[in-house]
């Protein structure tokens, strides 16, 4: 089962970043789980110790979102966007920048819910203005922001 | 490769300005001068960034003139490979953890129970 629940996450052309997943529940309750912020708190904090104090989100055409994470380490940030369309179950378009404390580039993100099986197939794509954009996110910015994937080196050596 | 030079890769890629300015070589040749400008620090502070990151074997520089222009190196690249590698292995956790969020959701569906 390994295989249909494998992520995958690719660059495409010169600005855009590309993320897939497979869900086992449909695309309504993908969907919900990426717009109520009750849901989005209990799964959007990436690796162990970070927390989500913060999570607003006014899941309609111009409503705004704005998470916050925090570690006792690591310290805060956050993201903020706006949501552009909503086509429930199946599409979310949104604008979201982080901040670290400045503002990044925009990212215009549009995500589908696909019925995959009994399933769902998520699919992000991103677009960055431009490829070094690109390139900072990938290496600066996601893992902090994106999906507060925040990766502790540290605790490799 | 051996061990001590990993370490000194992971080191090197431990700090935001550095990843930044390994990104920003991924797109082509920089001088110090281009490096610092997005930052807003002293060429001396990016000029230590980019000791620590040619010791640690992922860029190189180049003589041209009076400029030291820098690009990746192989194992730059790797590095950079690497850290995708395991960013894209955070965002999975994200998803595992999304996945039980969903059983929990729908008790009722054909979820795998634990």
């Amino acid at each position: 089962m390994n295989t249909m629940t494998k992520m995958t996450l690719k660059t495409e052309g010169d600005t855009h970043i590309v993320v897939t997943r497979h869900f086992a529940a449909p695309p309504e309750a993908v969907y919900r789980a990426h717009t109520d912020p009750r849901i989005i708190q209990k799964w959007l904090l990436g690796p162990e110790g970070w927390t989500m104090p913060v999570c607003i989100s006014d899941a309609q055409p111009g409503g705004k979102f704005r998470y916050e994470w925090s570690h006792p380490k690591q310290g805060r940030f956050h993201i903020t966007g706006e949501y552009v369309v909503l086509e429930p179950p199946s599409r979310i378009v949104h604008v979201e920048r982080m901040h670290l404390p400045d503002p990044t580039p925009e990212n215009h993100v549009e995500t589908r819910f696909d019925p995959d099986g009994s399933g769902t197939l998520m699919t992000i794509r991103m677009t960055l203005p431009d490829t070094q954009t690109r390139a900072a996110m990938l290496s600066t910015g996601m893992e902090r922001g994106m999906e507060a994937s925040y990766l502790r080196l540290e605790s490799m050596l | 490769m051996i061990a001590a030079d990993l370490d000194a890769s992971f080191a090197a890629l431990a700090d935001p300005t550095r990843r930044a300015i390994l990104a920003r070589l991924a797109s082509g040749e920089a001088t110090v001068m281009e490096l610092a400008k997005p930052f807003e620090m002293t060429q001396p502070a990016i000029s230590q960034h980019l000791k620590v990151l040619e010791e640690a074997g992922l860029i190189v520089k180049r003589i041209d003139g009076t400029k030291r222009p820098r690009r990746l190196a192989k194992a730059g690249i790797d590095a950079m490979d690497q850290w995708l590698a395991m960013l894209r292995k955070a965002l999975e956790k994200n998803y595992e953890r999304l996945d039980e969020v969903l059983a929990a959701m729908e008790p009722t569906t054909k979820g795998k129970k634990r």
